[in-house]
């Protein structure tokens, strides 16, 4: 395989240099973009094709890259898990594409995993997922746990003085592997088992009474208690209207929670929630003339002055930029070289610092705690003193603590297990395995 | 514009100097004292408070409710404390603290927030309800001595002590002394727990759930005996709730399913595209509330007719152009109205938007009845309740008293002789059918106030809305009330030990095993009708 993955790199260098001036000119960059246009994952997905869009419209605007145009090229997964797969195969495949920007649900992510990794593309993931996996073609632009759950977790702790906790979330990946890691974190840190409550509803969920309930129940007991809510979507909406109408406010019983951001508040009446929290690396409201600067294209782009940004947003924004200066650093789109030059490539982000690559494939982002306020909007009560770089293998894992992720030569390994001395299957080999 | 901006600023200037004694302006201590609270690191944001409360200036309380509602900004350009009036789109709306001059609109990127944060949000809650606790009317002042539950501290203790001698309402009085009790049982106070001992309040056994546990072991006693009386008094009030909670999610399955009792149970059609009727009803009302901007209550009322009407001719249009023509093949009935469910959905997501749309709750269906410390009922809840019972006793007053309901039951019951007798067949299934999806229209206002309104709304409804018609009976609709109820109390009793997850499923697995012991439900239909 590596044998055959060198001189394929050769010929590919070979024919390029030939051909270099002649084609490259002509020749445009083909961007896939991998996001569910229907189905129910079109409320979060829609919004990240436009962006991607932008963003290209915006570089070809600066004259592409290495002389060439970018283009395009869009795929409607449909929120189907095994669609991600077959569209992201007809995209490398079929469609030649150079990069892919895709996929919201670790679900979705699994199933294209064996794909990319098989047909060599490149794929950036821009939303905040469970950790544990590191891919060689994946480059993780959103937070894992250790960029969000666990600084979080700390600030209620150590900022509100919170010593009992409610950990909530629907049920599947994403929400059961965090509240593993949280529980654990947790329990180092000394909280006993009788003051961690663990609950998980099923997607869509609209009947909170019961739960909220039992959450004020929970929070009668005297000492300061938290919701950290891993609660998905939709379900969302409901869950806080119950907590209003029960009468919890956030001075009684704060929520924190990591999957609402600006894009779903715009569908809540925000009146009851004030002051409740959300932990993300950006909000819309963060004060940098970079996020300005990009809100007033965006609303440009989409010609709606109601048009809101979000943390996913944010982490396109970051990948599309990293890719852009690997490109230029590296001299051509070739796969291979564009993952060797990407590590250690700094941009700009949104919040006013730089995001870099970092050899495990995921990047450096400042942490936020933002409070929601009556327009929908987050207002930052706190922030991690510098960025935080992303923890493909979380220390708070038994299977996880010894393993790490370096996507540089010699190791060159997602699974490297530091107590054997050995690298594991690669990310794409367990998703299949999984399946 | 900023030239704009200076002149206006300059005029607002002038008229104030000219308005207030010539000293007003620069000298005025709000100008210092909130500028101070702007610039404090968070370590002095308590002082800087306590002195604009101690100021005893009139517009104190002003101050205080827009901190904390996070309106108050700083220009970034002059170090003007400005109030933001309107923080909507990209330039917001500010006016000037101490005059209360409006003083038009400003980018957000020039305005800078003064940072609040839940802690402080805390103790403003109690200056505020202290503040409250002056208000003439008791019931004001009542509701601030509620909140003062658990926010009393030390600074708080003197003034509230001193407020209770002046107090004459008892109510007012009772609760200012839990308040109180609550901060002594922290201190070890023995006495206090005496006090808290009947309270159902959250506050009241959190104060003495940590006595409980403390080192004080007279206290702790005390506190635990207290604490087992409450707990009794809890347990009572622990069923009722979840009585409550099961009646409203069983009124909600109510109204979801009670549309498709009809198209279902008395048509015989399977339509899948049932939830997504329920969905236009929830589309009907964001648009009304769109084209009635500030009266959510006035355009949710008007909903109900319009939100029956929408997808009833909804129905209509199925019915006409699908339906009719797939008489007596339900499998073909099933995947084509499937195929029109997933139509719809894309429709309102290529045609509105794929997110979801807000719509408000009027200020009357907000909030809940407190019937003691520990329960209180959810007034929406109580609202789509009501409204479910209407609904059924509207439907069935239709098919009982009406002609129509007549001719329905004629037509489902043998057809061919209906129509011998002169009934149109025809227009029977066409008024069925719009009957059955207007009510699903309805369903869908009511369900616009409990959970999202999106393109989703509909699927998250029709299994089980299915459920319930085929567990109630299928063509019973009193089969559906009950059904309906009795799904919904029996998942919220399993809810609580079994988790939502496991509820959901031991309710289905239950719902198979009755089918299996009574196949046609729990009123099933009797006599020749139930024969075909």
């Amino acid at each position: 395989m590596s044998i055959k993955k060198h001189v394929k790199l050769g010929l590919s260098a070979l024919a390029l240099s030939v051909s270099m001036h002649s084609v490259a000119a002509e020749d445009p960059i083909k961007v896939g973009i991998l996001h569910s246009l229907s189905g129910t994952m079109a409320i979060s997905e829609t919004v990240l094709k436009d962006t991607v869009e932008m963003l290209i419209e915006q570089q070809n605007e600066k004259g592409g890259v290495l002389g060439r145009e970018l283009e395009a090229v869009v795929v409607d997964p449909a929120s189907d898990w095994p669609l991600f797969a077959e569209k992201a195969r007809e995209l490398l495949a079929q469609e030649k594409v150079d990069v892919i920007f895709g996929n919201w649900t670790s679900v979705s992510r699994k199933s294209v995993l064996p794909v990319v990794e098989e047909l060599n593309g490149l794929l950036f993931y821009p939303v905040q997922y469970e950790g544990e996996e590191s891919s060689e073609n994946v480059f993780y632009t959103g937070a894992a746990p250790n960029q969000q759950a666990i600084p979080a977790v700390n600030y209620l702790k150590d900022e509100i003085g919170v010593e009992r906790w409610v950990l909530a979330g629907t049920d599947y990946v994403y929400p059961r592997t965090t509240n593993k890691i949280l529980e654990t974190y947790l329990m180092d840190q000394g909280v006993a088992k009788e003051d961690i409550m663990i609950n998980y509803t099923p997607f869509g969920h609209s009947d909170w009474q019961n739960i909220v309930s039992d959450i004020k129940r929970f929070g009668s007991a005297g000492k300061k208690t938290a919701v950290v809510s891993t609660i998905n979507g939709d379900a969302n909406v409901p869950f806080y209207r119950e907590l209003g109408n029960q009468g919890i406010s956030a001075s009684d019983i704060p929520v924190v929670a990591f999957s609402v951001g600006e894009q779903e508040l715009s569908g809540i009446d925000t009146g009851p929630l004030v002051g409740h929290l959300a932990a993300w690396n950006y909000f819309m409201s963060v004060d940098s003339d970079a996020n300005w600067d990009f809100i007033d294209q965006w609303i440009e782009y989409t010609g709606d002055e109601e048009a809101v940004t979000n943390d996913p947003m944010e982490a396109h924004y970051i990948g599309f930029n990293m890719y852009i200066e690997a490109v230029k650093k590296a001299g051509t789109t070739d796969v291979d070289e564009v993952k060797d030059a990407i590590i250690g490539v700094a941009v700009p982000n949104l919040t006013g610092g730089y995001a870099t690559m970092m050899p495990n494939h995921h990047i450096t982002k400042p942490v936020l705690i933002g409070e929601i306020q009556d327009n929908g909007q987050f207002a930052t009560v706190w922030e991690t003193p510098s960025t935080v770089a992303g923890d493909a293998w979380s220390d708070f894992l038994p299977g996880s603590r010894d393993m790490i992720a370096d996507w540089r030569k010699p190791m060159f390994c997602g699974t490297f297990n530091t107590a054997t001395g050995k690298c594991g299957a690669s990310a794409g080999e367990m998703a299949a395995e999984a399946e | 514009m900023s030239i704009l901006r200076s002149l206006t600023l300059l005029l607002i200037a002038l008229a104030s100097v000219l308005a207030l004694p010539a000293h007003a302006q620069d000298d005025d201590p709000g100008k210092e004292m909130l500028a101070n609270l702007a610039e404090a690191p968070a370590s002095k944001v308590e002082e800087a408070l306590n002195v604009i409360v101690n100021s005893g200036d009139p517009r104190a309380r002003s101050w205080l409710e827009a901190y904390g509602n996070n309106r108050l900004s700083r220009v970034k350009d002059t170090g003007q404390v400005v109030v933001v009036l309107d923080n909507r789109g990209r330039d917001w709306e500010i006016a000037d603290p101490l005059t209360g001059e409006n003083l038009g609109e400003m980018s957000r990127r020039e305005l800078d927030r003064v940072a609040i944060n839940n802690a402080i949000r805390g103790q403003l809650e109690g200056i505020l309800a202290m503040l409250d606790l002056n208000a003439a009317d008791p019931e004001v002042r009542e509701a601030s001595a509620r909140d003062m539950m658990g926010k009393v501290d030390a600074t708080l203790v003197e003034p509230l002590e001193a407020r209770l001698e002046q107090e004459e309402n008892a109510d007012v009085r009772n609760r200012i002394e839990a308040a109180l009790a609550v901060y002594r049982v922290g201190e070890g106070d023995l006495e206090a727990v005496e006090v808290l001992a009947g309270s159902l309040h959250p506050g009241a056994r959190a104060a003495l759930n940590n006595a409980a546990s403390g080192d004080n072991p007279q206290l702790a006693a005390a506190a635990t005996k207290a604490l087992t009386s409450i707990e009794q008094k809890l347990k009572m009030n622990r069923a009722a709730e979840t009585l409550y909670f099961g009646l409203s999610m069983g009124s909600v399955l109510v109204l979801a399913a009670i549309g498709l009792a009809i198209t279902f149970g008395v048509m015989g059609v399977i339509n899948m595209a049932h939830g997504e009727l329920i969905m236009l009803g929830a589309y009907t009302t964001w648009g009304m509330q769109q084209m009635l901007p500030g009266q959510p209550g006035l355009a949710l009322l008007l909903s109900i007719p319009a939100g029956f009407l929408v997808a009833a001719l909804a129905g209509i249009a199925i019915e006409r152009s699908v339906i009719q023509y797939l008489k007596g093949r339900p499998l073909e009935t099933l995947l084509a109205t499937f195929g029109i469910s997933l139509i719809l959905q894309q429709l309102v997501r290529t045609v509105i938007s794929p997110q979801n749309r807000t719509v408000v709750t009027p200020e009357w269906m907000s909030g809940s009845i407190m019937v003691n410390e520990a329960l209180s009922l959810t007034l929406n809840r109580m609202y789509v309740i009501g409204f479910a019972l209407v609904v059924f006793a509207g439907l069935m007053l239709i098919m009982r008293k009406t002609r129509l309901g007549l001719e329905v039951r004629a037509v489902t019951q043998n057809r061919a002789m209906a129509r011998s007798m002169g009934i149109k067949a025809t227009r029977v299934d066409i008024l069925t059918f719009a009957l059955g999806s207007g009510v699903a229209g309805l369903a869908g206002v009511a369900l616009s106030q409990i959970t999202n309104v999106g393109p989703n709304l509909g699927q998250n409804y029709i299994i089980d809305s299915f459920m319930v018609v085929v567990f109630g009976g299928v063509g019973s609709l009193w089969g559906t009330l009950v059904a309906g109820l009795s799904l919904g109390t029996i998942n919220q009793l399993l809810e609580p030990w079994a988790g939502a997850v496991l509820a959901k499923i031991m309710v289905l697995v239950m719902i198979i095993l009755f089918i299996q012991k009574r196949p046609k439900g729990l009123f099933p239909q009797k006599g020749r009708a139930a024969e075909n």
